[in-house]
């Protein structure tokens, strides 16, 4: 007996507002695989610390897109009883880590860079959502995501410019990374009622402060640039990567097992 | 005894490389000081602060962050403690306690 799976709504904002609670969430998920495994102690709390930031912001934008459902679902209900086609997080969100568990450093921290500065852009222009409890959670989450952006950047720039072992892993992961980027900088429909009904930015919109931030970080690296790639993604519509059924399958699993289990 | 050499100079080797100690002080919302808390280790001060701030403020302890080197820290010798701090035992008149303030003067 498991537990049967929900769903939600079309509605834009409802969509709008999951695409980026499905970000936290799913990279969150990725960032806990670390906890006990990074490669200082040190380390390993400022992963988790992360990890826990952003599900905090998953969190409550969870608990808002449930209210705008309006079919009574909370927020553990909406993180773990999808089904995989009804999660809209980038695919850049549930790429593992690197080969094995917990995975590679500089992949991890090449991505958490680019998507703290990402979610730092997003949550600034968010402060003046028309929704108020998203400006609410973007005024917290923005000094999160400032935070996250700086100890990621530090280490894009130390593995960059590092030892030949550092600089190849951080160019073989901006390799794997680069071509997932887009997916960050595309707009639809779902967008465009955001902008007109005043939720929160197109997502188009960051881009060229991000290519700015993502220039001057990697240059300080010392790493180039791949070139321009035009695959786009599709996680935001739900088309997902193989890596996410494996995800979802360990993520869901208490929640199917127990159903309502809590601490 | 090979085993044992092979033992230290492995000990050598991890300590050549391992990253510098760094002594953290924190001000708490309340003190008006930074008080030890504890170390951790950082290849340098900019990675000591943004570490210390992942270990050691994490349940809203600081409101700043001080660290230093651990070797830059120079201490009273142990084996000269009686010598530094016994002599202070049997003389209470050094402190203000034997004469009233005017109420004028506030937290002393």
């Amino acid at each position: 007996m498991s537990t049967p799976s929900i769903h939600v709504g079309d509605s834009t904002s409802v969509r709008y507002l999951l695409r980026l609670a499905d970000s936290c969430l799913i990279l969150s998920q990725r960032l806990g695989e670390w906890c006990g495994h990074g490669p200082i102690l040190e380390e390993d709390l400022a992963l988790t610390n992360m990890a826990l930031d952003l599900v905090g912001q998953a969190r409550g934008l969870l608990t808002r897109v449930g209210q705008l459902d309006g079919k009574g679902h909370d927020e553990d209900q909406l993180a773990f009883l999808r089904e995989e086609r009804h999660y809209y997080n980038p695919v850049l969100m549930e790429l593992p880590n690197g080969d094995g568990r917990p995975g590679d450093f500089a992949f991890t921290q090449l991505r958490n860079f680019a998507v703290a500065t990402w979610l730092e852009l997003l949550w600034q222009r968010l402060q003046s959502s028309s929704d108020a409890e998203v400006a609410a959670i973007a005024a917290k989450a923005v000094k999160e995501a400032r935070y996250q952006q700086q100890h990621a950047a530090d280490w894009v720039v130390r593995l960059g410019d590092g030892t030949a072992e550092s600089k190849a892993r951080m160019e073989a992961a901006l390799a794997t990374l680069w071509p997932f980027f887009n997916e960050l900088f595309v707009d639809d429909a779902i967008d465009a009622a955001a902008v007109q009904s005043g939720l929160g930015p197109a997502w188009s919109e960051l881009k060229a402060e991000w290519q700015q931030a993502m220039d001057a970080v990697l240059d300080e690296a010392g790493l180039a640039q791949p070139k321009p790639s035009a695959y786009v993604s599709a996680g935001r519509q739900g088309v997902h990567s193989e890596h996410m059924g494996h995800m979802l399958a360990e993520m869901q699993y208490l929640q199917r097992a127990y159903p309502g289990g809590v601490w | 005894m090979s085993d044992n050499k092979q033992a230290s100079t492995s000990t050598v080797s991890a300590t050549a490389t391992e990253w510098p100690l760094w002594e953290v002080f924190v001000r708490s919302k309340a003190g008006l000081d930074h008080k030890h808390c504890g170390s951790l280790h950082a290849a340098d001060a900019k990675m000591a602060v943004q570490l210390a701030r992942d270990v050691y403020t994490r349940r809203q302890e600081g409101t700043s962050i001080w660290v230093v080197l651990s070797s830059q820290i120079v201490a009273s010798d142990p084996g000269e403690k009686g010598m530094y701090f016994d002599p202070m035992e049997d003389k209470v008149y050094r402190h203000p306690t034997f004469y009233q303030l005017p109420e004028s003067v506030d937290h002393m």
